[in-house]
């Protein structure tokens, strides 16, 4: 069954790339959709059988790759993370799949697009059930690549192309460090199965390690290597500026890849890692430090973006930041659990917007909005929903987990757990006013669209809103029906050993002890974003144009994103440019060429040109040659004979 | 594992009888260019299956030299001595496939003295089997040098513009290192008294000796592999060679570096190459940095990916000097699935040069709007290139870096950092060619990769795959001879008083 729902997805992936152009784009679609449906069926099967009846195991398909004391398998290893990330992944792809029937119908290249999102799929599934580092990595490349391809789908637009690279150079740079650490734990444990490396990690604790000539704690090494891959897949702070490029995909990419499963991997290889990351307290600082600096940075540009993909997107990198604060403080399940939540309603709010641009004719422009709540009421509705609980309105799945993190943050009681704490809240903060600003933009007051526009606004097809059902209703249930699971009482018999904390570690616990206070401060944070988006939106619409004249240094820095692509810009792009041009030309050219090759056949040249000019052709000047040289010789004789006398 | 039969001298001579074959071709019209193609085709077709031969009898278990063949030749002392081990074989069959390859690849883009090319081509597949096949130094040396004269007038004669140029300096930086080589040869004779390879692997050279005659082999090896800052000839020589000679050069020629510092320099001379490790390390690492940033500023196809071709064989060196068995196995995977590979990019090149007769970066752009097949093969070698898991070069990559982990964390990082700049280079080279809209209206009409081409693609295409999802099919053949290679170093180096720097793993 583990291998029915990993390879069905490639099956379907291969079946409309390569059979699509005879049987159809519709055929591609019913393919694609039907075998991922029956993966989502079989996943949370699995699910339930993993989490509650105590099954999983390990599935060994092939060897891969085996060198001297190096073997590594293709294998599929199930435990109760990796059956969470299976019910995430298939589920929202798989309705992902049907809302694309709807949303691409005008393509001409859907069989293209169904396999590409199937090959994703694949890769990913590839990546949760990975049993070791190097099945890991193909999941991470995989599905990089498979975000390069949707990113880049319409290739005839420049804006795509440069996103989709941007998103896999940078994520390479993520896997620069991925690699690095790879090769750490092969050195260290000498292999790099998942289960004896865990294993081992207890003896090497304290253990240092050379590293670029400084003695590093080995683990810690080891985890931060692999946490630059993580930040670079999950969009953390300094690697994150290809997300936001990412939105040149179509939107159900967006919400599939760019929202829900592939941006946070790196959530869940901190989570696989955690019987290593216990082990290092400075890793678990770093990853709390980046966590929260990101929570709190892409929420402050969230706030002035135009662009509702743009917003959720800057949405979606602070979330994520969310994520790993709770990762960081050693609340693993809890950062699992958001991941969980936020796969539903930021799907769900992909997906709307989604819908909304689709009603707009390919408007998605909030300034251009406006009003659209009577003209497509379902697809608010939905909006609305995903808005509530990604801002943590009560009992709405986001509550539950976001609450969770800020809780734990604080029960962390350390200066990095404070640090976290703060930017969270502040972040909660501005979360419920960017989301609140783009439903009032959206969906309220005055139409600001051309009016050949807003007569051809229309509601979605039911393929596109049967999904937004779905996930809504997740979206709301999710956080109450799982959090026993999660954070509560059956946390031990649901997580057993796939999550790993040290002894010592009594977050999940500390967490439910916290103040009064900090317990309502998301919920007093997520009132005042929503109250503060009210009076400049809907109360007081000039107080925006006002304050972003008042602040507008502030406002522009926001704008531009903190500056990041300019000053990456300045200094690695052009410079990389500047440098490989200056190697060519005068490295190559200049050095190596002219006083090699190209040098030793202009002497030779030289040479041959002086011998060619002595050659006149008049005997006398051969004569007289010859004479001196008559003469050179008699007198050498003469001195060296002299000499021996 | 003997045959009765002389297996490897029918492969090594079976081309060359299909030359003497087209020789013999009367006139010089269309008929006879076709007849010469025809033979050829069918003649490196049959030396490919014959070839397999050898593979399918090949002996797992043994690190010895297989499918031994002796006469003696040259008054004695120098002997016609064959033989392959699991280092060796697997070039073989690299060159056998690739052959084919090439000659279809040629089938309409050589129109000029198509006799006398294919001719060049047969010839220049015996030579090259010869390398990987001979046990006897000079035969090797031979075999070696030889190759070069065909390649010589494979860019001279069918080249592009300035092949003079390119092909003088092919010719140039080669012969510098050949010279020495040359001498060391001579100096090896004299002092062990035979120029058996096998003989050899087990002679001790004195520890001095070892130094020069390192060196003077690593001069013409590093040439052909060729390291940075000897690899200036490799771009020019790509950019006006013919398609086909590209592929041979890439996947092929450039190997044969790697090979003998397999087969010479490190069982020969294990406590030199122990003491130059540091040394190649550093040509290895500068060549994948400096070279991969070049190759982000070409603006021609060929030369970008020629530069890529010098930074991947980077990894060859690097991982081959770490002396360990991942390292080593790293590096002779990295090269055969190069030699996969980039002949399978420049082929792509060859495929869009054939219709609009430019490698000019800006001459196109749009083709996935005309040519599917042509951009979806195009992707899956770029992503071979850029070293993507699952393809197949991302194994001898990993390797290589592994390995050089152990040895040197400087080493491995610096080098990883090739793993970014590849895809810079090669995902930008990719879009400005396929992406974005058609515009150039001499695009407007291009036609999608024809039914020829596609034969010769989608084996490349196959393979890539394969060797990235099961590469124990090449892991498995190398794995006893690398073992034996390492333990024989390992234990020259401590009777020569070195203790081992690293265990082999």
């Amino acid at each position: 069954m583990y291998s029915a729902i990993v390879f069905l997805p490639l099956i379907g992936c291969l079946i409309a790339g390569f059979f699509g152009r005879f049987i159809g784009a519709r055929g591609s679609e019913i393919v694609t959709c039907s075998l991922m449906v029956l993966a989502a069926i079989l996943s949370w099967v699995v699910l339930i059988d993993v989490g509650l009846n105590d099954g999983g195991g390990r599935v060994e398909i092939l060897r891969w790759i085996s060198s001297g004391d190096l073997d590594v398998s293709w294998s599929l290893r199930v435990d109760t993370l990796t059956a969470v990330m299976l019910v995430v992944v298939n589920t929202v792809s798989s309705l992902v799949h049907i809302y694309s029937i709807g949303y691409m119908h005008d393509d001409p290249h859907r069989q293209r697009f169904f396999a590409y999102l199937s090959l994703f799929t694949f890769s990913m599934l590839m990546l949760v059930t990975s049993d070791n580092f190097l099945q890991l990595f193909f999941g991470w490349e995989g599905v990089g690549l498979a975000s390069y391809l949707l990113i880049g789908f319409w290739y005839q637009k420049p804006s795509a192309n440069a996103a989709a690279i941007k998103a896999f150079v940078v994520n390479r740079i993520g896997d620069f460090g991925f690699a690095l650490g790879i090769f750490a734990v092969f050195f260290v444990f000498g292999t790099i199965d998942f289960d004896t490396v865990f294993a081992k990690a207890p003896e090497q604790v304290g253990k240092t390690i050379e590293f670029l000539g400084y003695q590093i704690d080995v683990i810690t090494l080891i985890c931060l290597l692999l946490f630059m891959g993580a930040m670079g897949k999950s969009a953390q702070f300094l690697l994150h500026t290809w997300l936001p490029d990412a939105m040149e995909g179509p939107t159900p990419v967006s919400a599939l890849i760019h929202a829900a499963t592939m941006v946070t991997a790196g959530v869940f290889m901190v989570a696989r890692l955690s019987p290593l990351f216990e082990f290092s307290p400075t890793a678990l600082i770093v990853v709390t430090a980046i966590g929260a600096t990101t929570a709190f940075f892409a929420a402050t540009v969230g706030l002035v973006q135009n662009d509702i993909k743009r917003v959720i997107a800057y949405s979606t990198c602070s979330q994520l930041g969310y994520m790993f604060v709770a990762l960081g403080v050693g609340a693993y399940s809890v950062g699992i659990f958001h991941l969980f939540t936020h796969a539903f309603f930021k799907a769900l709010l992909f997906l709307g917007s989604g819908s909304v641009i689709h009603a707009m004719s390919d408007e998605q422009d909030i300034r251009h909005m406006g009003g659209l709540r009577k003209l497509i009421p379902f697809t608010w509705a939905m909006m609305l929903i995903g808005t509530l609980a990604l801002t943590g309105f009560p009992f709405t799945a986001g509550f539950y987990s976001k609450d969770a993190i800020v809780e734990a943050a604080f029960a962390a009681h350390s200066g990095i757990g404070m640090y976290a704490f703060y930017a969270t809240v502040i972040a909660a903060f501005m979360t419920s006013f960017y989301s609140w600003r783009l439903m009032f933009l959206t969906f309220h007051g005055k139409s600001r669209a051309k009016q050949d526009v807003l007569d051809h606004v229309h509601e979605s097809p039911w393929v596109m809103l049967i999904p937004l059902v779905l996930l809504a209703v997740g979206s709301i249930v999710a956080g109450f029906l799982f959090k026993a699971y999660f954070v509560g009482d059956a946390y031990q018999s649901f997580w057993r050993t796939s999550l790993f904390t040290g002894t010592g570690n009594t977050i999940l616990e500390d967490l439910h002890h916290v103040p009064k206070l900090v317990v309502f401060m998301p919920t007093i944070m997520m009132v005042a974003g929503f109250l503060v988006a009210c009076l400049m939106y809907i109360w007081v619409p000039v107080l925006p144009l006002l304050m972003s004249r008042m602040f507008k240094p502030i406002y522009l820095f926001f704008l531009n994103k903190w500056y990041f692509d300019e000053l990456y810009d300045w200094v690695f792009v052009r410079p990389a440019k500047w440098l490989g041009r200056f190697l060519w030309k005068i490295g190559d050219g200049r050095i190596i060429d002219g006083l090699g090759p190209d040098g030793v056949t202009a002497r030779v040249i030289d040479v041959t040109n002086r011998v060619v000019r002595l050659q006149s052709g008049y005997v006398y000047h051969y004569a007289f040659a010859m004479l001196i040289g008559v003469a050179l010789l008699v007198t050498y004789f003469m001195f060296a004979t002299g000499g021996v006398q | 594992m003997t045959t009765d039969w002389p297996i490897l001298f029918a492969i090594t001579f079976l081309p060359l009888i299909g030359a003497v074959f087209i020789l013999f071709i009367p006139n010089d019209d269309e008929i006879a260019a076709q007849n010469a193609r025809r033979v050829a085709l069918w003649t490196t077709v049959i030396t490919f299956f014959v070839s397999l031969i050898i593979w399918i009898e090949f002996d797992y278990n043994t690190s010895a030299f297989q499918f031994v063949e002796e006469r003696s030749w040259l008054g004695g002392t120098i002997n016609y001595r064959m033989g392959v081990d699991g280092i060796s074989m697997p070039f073989i069959i690299l060159t056998t496939f690739l052959m084919p390859v090439c000659i279809l690849a040629s089938w309409q883009s050589i129109t000029t003295r198509v006799r006398e090319y294919m001719i060049a081509f047969l010839v220049l597949e015996t030579l090259m089997i010869g390398v990987f096949c001979a046990l006897d130094l000079v035969l090797f040396y031979l075999f070696f040098e030889g190759g070069l004269i065909p390649m010589f007038l494979i860019i001279g004669v069918w080249g592009g513009q300035r092949r003079v140029y390119a092909s003088f300096k092919f010719f140039l930086y080669t012969l510098l290192g050949s010279v020495l080589m040359l001498l060391a040869i001579m100096a090896m004779f004299w002092n062990a008294g035979t120029t058996d390879i096998t003989t050899l692997l087990t002679h001790k050279f004195p520890v001095e000796m070892q130094t020069w005659l390192w060196l003077a082999f690593f001069a013409s090896f590093a040439v052909k592999m060729p390291m940075w800052p000897v690899h200036t000839w490799l771009p020019d020589a790509h950019v006006e060679a013919p398609t086909a000679g590209s592929v041979i050069l890439a996947a092929i020629l450039l190997k044969m570096g790697g090979y003998g510092f397999l087969r010479f320099s490190i069982p020969m001379f294990p406590v030199a190459s122990a003491d130059f490790a540091n040394l190649v390390f550093l040509l290895s690492v500068v060549a994948i940095i400096y070279t991969s940033l070049v190759a982000l500023a070409q603006e021609d196809i060929k030369k970008l990916i020629a530069y890529s071709s010098v930074a991947h064989m980077g990894f060859v060196t690097m991982g081959i000097f770490t002396l360990t068995t991942q390292g080593v196995e790293g590096g002779i995977f990295q090269m055969l699935s190069h030699g996969i590979v980039s002949a399978a990019l420049f082929l792509c090149v060859g495929v869009i040069y054939d219709r609009m007769h430019t490698r000019n970066i800006d001459a196109y752009g749009g083709l996935v709007n005309r040519m599917p097949i042509y951009a979806f093969c195009f992707m899956v070698f770029t992503m071979a290139n850029v070293g993507l898991p699952g393809t197949s070069g991302f194994v001898g990559e990993f390797l290589a870096l592994l390995a050089a982990f152990k040895v040197n964390t400087w080493v491995a990082t610096l080098a990883t950092t090739g793993v970014i700049l590849s895809a810079a280079y090669a995902l930008w080279l990719y879009r400005r060619v396929i992406f974005g809209q058609l515009e150039k209206p001499n695009l407007a009409a291009i036609k999608d990769m024809n039914f020829r081409e596609v034969a010769f693609m989608a084996p490349l295409v196959v393979l890539t795959i394969l060797f990235g999802i099961y590469p124990s099919i090449l892991l498995d053949v190398m794995a006893v001879s690398v073992n034996n290679l390492l333990t024989n170093y390992q234990a020259a180096l401590a009777e020569a008083g070195q203790l081992p720097a690293l265990a082999a793993r």
